[in-house]
């Protein structure tokens, strides 16, 4: 498997929309490195004929009653926000002004 | 109305607690005020504490002493613990008190909603007497990564106390709370308990609702009891266990025999599984001669004890560190500046959504976050996928059939909980992986989704510090930890000559005068 490198964790943290600092990917990127080295093991340890686990106990199919429930009133649902208006969520510009 | 002093008072079990309320030799303002006292008292130095709920505890404590006073079918029909006090690990909402999950991201956040637990505490009329500290949104083994600042251990207050659920288990050490609630993703409930001395249970996986406990890695998390002796966690997850249709991985199966298992007083004929690879090298010898002396009680006791090896758990934290990031990165999207919490602005350029989002995050998220969403990120991506997240789901398979043949030999297994006594705050902030490897006994528990059980074994000879003893079960199966707990926990304090809590240090009081602290 490739290492990590500095570009990656670049790339890594505009994907997952957190802005870093130079200095910020430098250290990110050694740390990493070592992190992403000692879990190398698990890609060997399993052959093809091992299923993959994604719960521990298996359920399956679980469903409610179609029925109206308790949903948040819009005043609830807008409480934590940094910024609403007419009751909704005001968000920043989704598309760059020019 | 008692002969109990408040230090005396604070030391009492839950059990004990009930049974003097319900008796009516104490009332629920007298001991949730008590505890206040010491939270007040104490809490300077350990920083157990993120928010004191002290106005809305004594109400519900005034409100059981009522409905006591008055009598009848109501004063009847009240819960067992009804009245017992309570704190709360800060990554569980709450209506009335902020929940911030150890994150400046969430800085002075009110949910509009109660988690399933927290119904059911306030159903059964327990006084929340508040917000515990951790590590950022539960991510690290010593309370280190808190936005907040670290807890300390009370046993040494330049020692950590465990992680994510340093908080919890600090407050319960110190007798600021008789019992509190925990989230165990990789070990967050058990390894607190063992470094403080205290009894943490992870309960099998869905037996209670994850409904508002804010997720971490949502095929992992587990909220849990914290309490000082095995029966108080019996009792605390009878409280909360059972069906949530708000979470649809909360199991049908209804656990109600915990209690009367942490009661049954004998291990005879038990068979107790020593796993091979769950002790040895890379253990305290402080902590491998408390294991020993537990098996050798046990097996005085009439259990018998085997040897079990699940040769696949070498490949355990590796699997855990793949799939618990991936689930991370996928689970703190939504911290995006929008809908709740933090919006921080870029300092300049376009005010775009995207750049508000990366400034936010920048600003909201402590280290330990950033490097698994980043992880996360990284096992999830195209072309990495199938080696890293869909290797660590094999293992986890295998991991899986490890436990199913070692509990085809054993009712119950046994290991230390953690590999070390409590170390240094600071010692491993710098190394990531060696913090990681603090959690190679809790982890396969996750991984499979079975109850596992942290009580007290005793103090390490090398460092006078408390070790930790970690009982498994199969799923399902939590009532043998508690039935195997509580007769280990009853041999081991006939041996002391009583709780191992009592030969903890006596913490400075800041103020000498108790009382009205609220």
């Amino acid at each position: 498997m490739a290492a990590i490198n500095r570009d990656d964790v670049a790339h890594l943290a505009r994907l997952a929309h957190i802005e870093m600092s130079p200095e910020e990917l430098d250290r990110m990127a050694g740390e990493l490195a070592v992190i992403v080295d000692s879990v190398k093991s698990v890609s060997e340890a399993a052959g093809d004929d091992v299923p993959a686990t994604s719960h521990p106990i298996p359920l399956n199919n679980v469903f409610r009653e179609d029925v109206v429930g308790h949903t948040f009133t819009a005043e609830q649902a807008l409480s934590g926000a940094p910024d609403s208006f007419e009751g909704r969520f005001k968000v920043p510009a989704i598309l760059d002004e020019d | 109305m008692t002969e109990l002093n408040n230090s005396e008072l604070i030391r009492l079990s839950a059990a004990q607690l009930a049974a003097k309320l319900a008796a009516r030799e104490v009332t629920s303002v007298e001991v949730t005020q008590a505890y206040l006292d010491r939270i007040a008292d104490v809490d300077g130095q350990v920083n157990a504490f993120l928010h004191v709920n002290a106005e809305e505890a004594l109400a519900v404590a005034a409100e059981v002493d009522a409905i006591r006073a008055a009598g009848g079918a109501e004063a009847e029909a009240l819960h067992e613990l009804a009245g017992v006090p309570i704190a709360v690990k800060d990554l569980i909402v709450t209506i009335g008190q902020p929940t911030t999950a150890g994150s400046k991201i969430l800085e002075g956040w009110h949910s509009p909603y109660d988690a399933t637990v927290i119904k059911k505490l306030r159903a059964a009329k327990m006084p929340i007497l508040g917000k515990t500290n951790l590590d950022e949104f539960a991510m690290g083994s010593s309370t280190e990564h808190s936005a907040y600042g670290p807890t300390r251990n009370p046993w040494d207050l330049d020692r950590i106390p465990g992680g994510s659920g340093g908080g919890s288990a600090a407050a319960v050490a110190a007798f600021e709370a008789p019992l509190a609630l925990g989230t165990d993703t990789g070990g967050s409930i058990r390894q607190p308990g063992a470094v403080t001395g205290t009894v943490g249970m992870k309960p099998t996986y869905g037996a209670v609702s994850r409904y508002g406990a804010i997720a971490m890695a949502s095929s992992l998390d587990q909220i849990g009891p914290v309490s000082r002796t095995v029966l108080d966690s019996a009792l605390l997850q009878e409280v909360i266990g059972g069906h949530d249709p708000f979470d649809s991985t909360s199991l049908t199966d209804r656990l109600d025999t915990l209690v009367a298992a942490a009661k049954t007083g004998n291990v005879t004929g038990m068979k107790i599984g020593i796993v091979k690879e769950l002790h040895g090298e890379g253990y305290q010898a402080g902590v491998e001669n408390r294991f020993n002396e537990s098996l050798e009680l046990l097996k005085e006791a009439g259990a018998e004890i085997v040897e079990v090896s699940c040769p696949n758990f070498k490949y355990a934290l590796g699997a855990y560190y793949l799939i618990m990031p991936s689930e991370v990165s996928s689970n703190l999207a939504k911290f995006d500046g929008v809908r709740y919490g933090l919006r921080v602005l870029p300092k300049d350029g376009p005010m775009t959504i995207e750049r508000v989002m990366g400034a936010t995050r920048a600003a909201g998220f402590g280290d330990e976050v950033k490097r698994r969403i980043i992880l996360g990120t990284y096992a999830l991506s195209a072309g990495y996928y199938d080696a890293y997240y869909g290797s660590a789901q094999k293992v986890r398979t295998l991991i899986q059939r490890d436990f199913d043949a070692a509990f085809a030999q054993a009712d119950v297994l046994i290991s230390p909980t953690a590999p070390t006594t409590a170390f240094k705050l600071g010692e491993k902030l710098d190394d990531p992986l060696a913090m990681y490897l603090n959690d190679v006994a809790t982890i396969p528990a996750n991984m499979a989704g079975i109850p596992g059980l942290s009580l007290p074994g005793g103090l390490a000879d090398e460092d006078g510090l408390p070790v930790g003893i970690q009982l498994l079960a199969p799923a399902r199966e939590d009532a043998r930890l508690y039935r195997v707990g509580a007769v280990l926990e009853s041999l081991l304090e006939e041996k002391w000559g009583g709780p191992l809590l009592a030969k903890a240090p006596a913490l400075d009081s800041s103020s000498t005068t108790a009382g009205g602290s609220n």
